[in-house]
């Protein structure tokens, strides 16, 4: 049973199974050795102890022996089944046993020597009776209220604790934590391999619980404070240090939900597992963006876990449906998870343990915080910074598309705490409220996208009912118009188009007309140009008759003066003939 | 006092009429403090109430599962399990005084403890060293 001290070189760990907490302690807890959790009454010590023994006994096959100095069997076994462990059943099974040990002063009259073997002896009697590995004693403390002699009580305190050691056994020991020492009675003075310290406290009627590895001799182990969450699926602490940055990447894109947003990241859309933050001041359409773009991820048939921090579900499911979303039939079909509480409700650190509780169960590909900006309510910028961080280390961890929306202040386009987590962030998109001509407008542009070819462009953005829908602003004239100046920017250039349009036609009908003109002009000037020319003709026929016949004239004339008819004589002598 | 070996003798009573007086002893073993005890006990028992008791040794070395009923945690625990309520004293009974203040003896009996009848017979219990 004596432990061989040589064997520890690596120091054996004894997993709790306790969310969390092997990570932080790289392991569990020390294995064979006993543990100190301390802390105030109502910090969970009794839940811890009770899952260390519960996740023993039905994950990692070590029976365990829960001694109660304080709540009864019965008491523990009832508090304990709302968190699903049914202690008298892993008693019948025997994988626990309990053993209640009352002590009351004013029942108990000491004369002379003792000793506390009676508490060993049973003790051992339990651990053989089921062969236990593991042992919880909540909360020793109680002998020293119930025994007048601490002189004894510490003498064999230190007994039981080497006792315990020797057994193997595996020990939390409870402490209520007192003023100046860890805990009460100095139990911390005994229990030197681990000393694990819980904490409730309350800021700005906040309350946060934290946890915090005092001690852990021969291990490295987690040395911050680490918020930690009871609810009903019992004790989670969450490692608050960032998990660094060494998380896988996918070059797979998923759409924004609007196919025109989708073209200002180069017809894309956004990267699969990168950070998405909409600001923009009230009104300016982040919740409609995030909801589409939930909308997009149902669609794709994927999960998507929404966190509203300002509306009820059924309010969101209501409210986008007058943008012709429907929301409502992607959580019936269970692949739209829609949370909602008040950012004030619990502390950020339990936030964040929400977040992951609920990422790990649901596990989205899209999850959306709808606004992150509210978060302030519950801690101080920084604080959410590191919050964020966190969150968003781990959902990169998962490859989960994160879209943040973020409220910003009226008139200044970037508010401090957006600036503080803008290293974060992979895409920003920045949502506009243009005022110009006593009307206001939406205008949409990237601020930026890492590894995406992204759109320069301010473009307007329109919450129709038949969704979001983008517009080309009118960029003319050396500005921007939006809206109805837009609208009448356009009418007025249509108009100017179809006056210049008109004008043209009618110089073309008036040239034609002058074509027309001029040809008639041409084919009567042809027209009378021929007239002449056959006029010429004629003339000219004419001539050449007269021409002719003076010719023949001329030349009778000279026959006749010559006597010799130079005309043919068959022809004359016919004449002749015939004339005589 | 010397343990004796008397087999099962895990109870020893006296043989009186009734048993107003059950007393229970439970020690660990045969250490200096039990023999203490029993000796101390014994010794108070029958200058105050001789032949009015019942004195029952458990040994929770030999039967650790009855150190549970009645809420052993100190040895040696006196526990008086009649008449009732039940007391308990721990230690090792060395202070007379206080194991008559703790028994109830003085007030309940008053100066009844002339009974002087013979009888008591103890058998403590069986040595668990063997």
């Amino acid at each position: 049973m004596v432990k061989k001290k040589h064997d520890s070189v690596v120091l054996a760990k004894c997993p709790t199974g306790i969310k969390g907490l092997d990570e932080i302690t790289r392991g569990g807890l020390p294995q064979g050795r006993p543990t100190l959790v301390c802390g105030s009454a109502g910090c969970g010590k009794t839940l811890f102890a009770m899952e260390f023994l519960m996740h023993g006994a039905m994950q990692f096959g070590e029976p365990g022996v829960f001694m109660t100095f304080e709540e009864t069997p019965e008491d523990l076994a009832k508090n304990f089944i709302s968190l699903g462990f049914d202690i008298h059943d892993m008693e019948s099974r025997g994988l626990i046993a309990m053993d209640h040990v009352r002590i009351e002063r004013s029942e108990v009259e000491e004369t002379g020597d003792y000793d506390l073997e009676g508490l060993f002896i049973r003790l051992g009697s339990a651990i053989d009776a089921i062969q236990a590995k593991r042992v919880v004693l909540d909360t020793i403390e109680a002998l020293f209220a119930g025994l007048s002699n601490a002189a004894i009580v510490r003498a064999e305190l230190r007994r039981l604790f080497h006792w315990l050691k020797a057994r193997g056994v595996t020990a939390i020991i409870t402490g209520e934590s007192g003023d100046k020492l860890l805990t009460r009675y100095g139990l911390e003075e005994y229990v030197a391999d681990c000393v694990i310290l819980l904490d409730f406290r309350i800021k700005e009627q906040i309350a946060t619980r934290r946890l915090r590895i005092i001690k852990y001799r021969g291990s490295s182990h987690g040395a911050d404070e680490y918020p930690f969450l009871i609810d009903e699926g019992g004790f989670s602490i969450l490692p608050i240090t960032s998990l660094g940055l060494d998380y896988p990447v996918t070059n797979k894109h998923i759409t924004t939900g609007v196919p025109k947003l989708d073209a200002m990241f180069d017809g894309k859309g956004f990267y699969r597992g990168s950070t998405v933050l909409a600001s923009g001041s009230a009104g300016t359409g982040k919740t409609s963006l995030a909801a589409t773009f939930a909308d997009a991820a149902c669609r794709r048939g994927e999960r998507c876990l929404y966190f509203a921090f300002e509306e009820s579900p059924s309010q969101i499911v209501r409210n986008m449906g007058s943008i012709g979303l429907d929301l409502g039939r992607w959580v019936k079909k269970g692949l739209l998870r829609l949370h909602s509480t008040r950012p004030s409700l619990y502390g950020l650190e339990m936030h964040l343990l929400t977040f992951h509780k609920l990422i790990e169960q649901f596990d989205p590909q899209v999850f959306v915080i709808d606004p992150i900006s509210n978060l302030t309510a519950a801690g101080t910028a920084s604080e959410v910074n590191s919050i964020l961080t966190r969150l968003i280390d781990y959902l990169k961890m998962r490859q989960i598309c994160a879209f943040f929306t973020d409220l910003t202040h009226l008139q200044s386009s970037l508010d401090g705490a957006s600036e503080e987590i803008s290293s974060l962030i992979d895409t920003w998109i920045l949502l506009r409220a243009i005022e110009r001509n006593g009307e206001r407008n939406r205008g949409i542009y990237v601020l930026k996208s890492r590894g995406i070819d992204h759109s320069n462009q301010i473009q307007e953005f329109m919450l129709t009912n038949q969704g979001i829908d983008l517009i080309d602003v009118y960029t003319g004239l050396g500005e921007v118009l939006t809206g109805s100046a837009r609208v009448a920017q356009e009418a007025e250039e249509r108009s100017t188009e179809l006056a210049c349009r008109h004008e043209a036609e009618h110089r073309l009908r008036e040239q034609e007309l002058k074509r027309q003109a001029l040809e008639a002009k041409i084919a009567a000037l042809r027209a009378a140009f021929e007239e002449e020319t056959k006029e010429v003709h004629l003339i000219a026929e004419e001539k050449r008759k007269r021409q002719a016949v003076q010719t023949e004239s001329r030349l009778a004339m000279g026959r006749f003066r010559e006597g010799k008819p130079s005309e043919p004589p068959a022809k004359r002598a016919k004449k002749r003939l015939k004339g005589a | 006092m010397k343990a004796g070996a008397t087999g099962k003798g895990k109870k020893a009573k006296t043989d009186a009429k009734e048993q107003a007086w059950n007393l229970r002893l439970y020690v660990a073993g045969q250490t200096q403090k039990s023999i203490t005890a029993f000796a101390n006990l014994k010794k108070i028992c029958e200058e105050h109430l001789a032949g009015e008791y019942s004195i029952e040794v458990i040994d929770l070395v030999k039967n650790p599962q009855l150190a549970k009923g009645d809420q052993i945690i100190a040895l040696p625990t006196l526990v008086r399990k009649l008449p009732e309520p039940i007391k308990k004293i721990i230690g090792d009974l060395a202070n007379t005084e206080r194991v008559l203040v703790g028994l109830d003896i003085r007030s309940a009996r008053g100066g009844a403890s002339q009974k002087l009848e013979a009888g008591t017979d103890f058998a403590p219990a069986p040595n668990p060293m063997r």
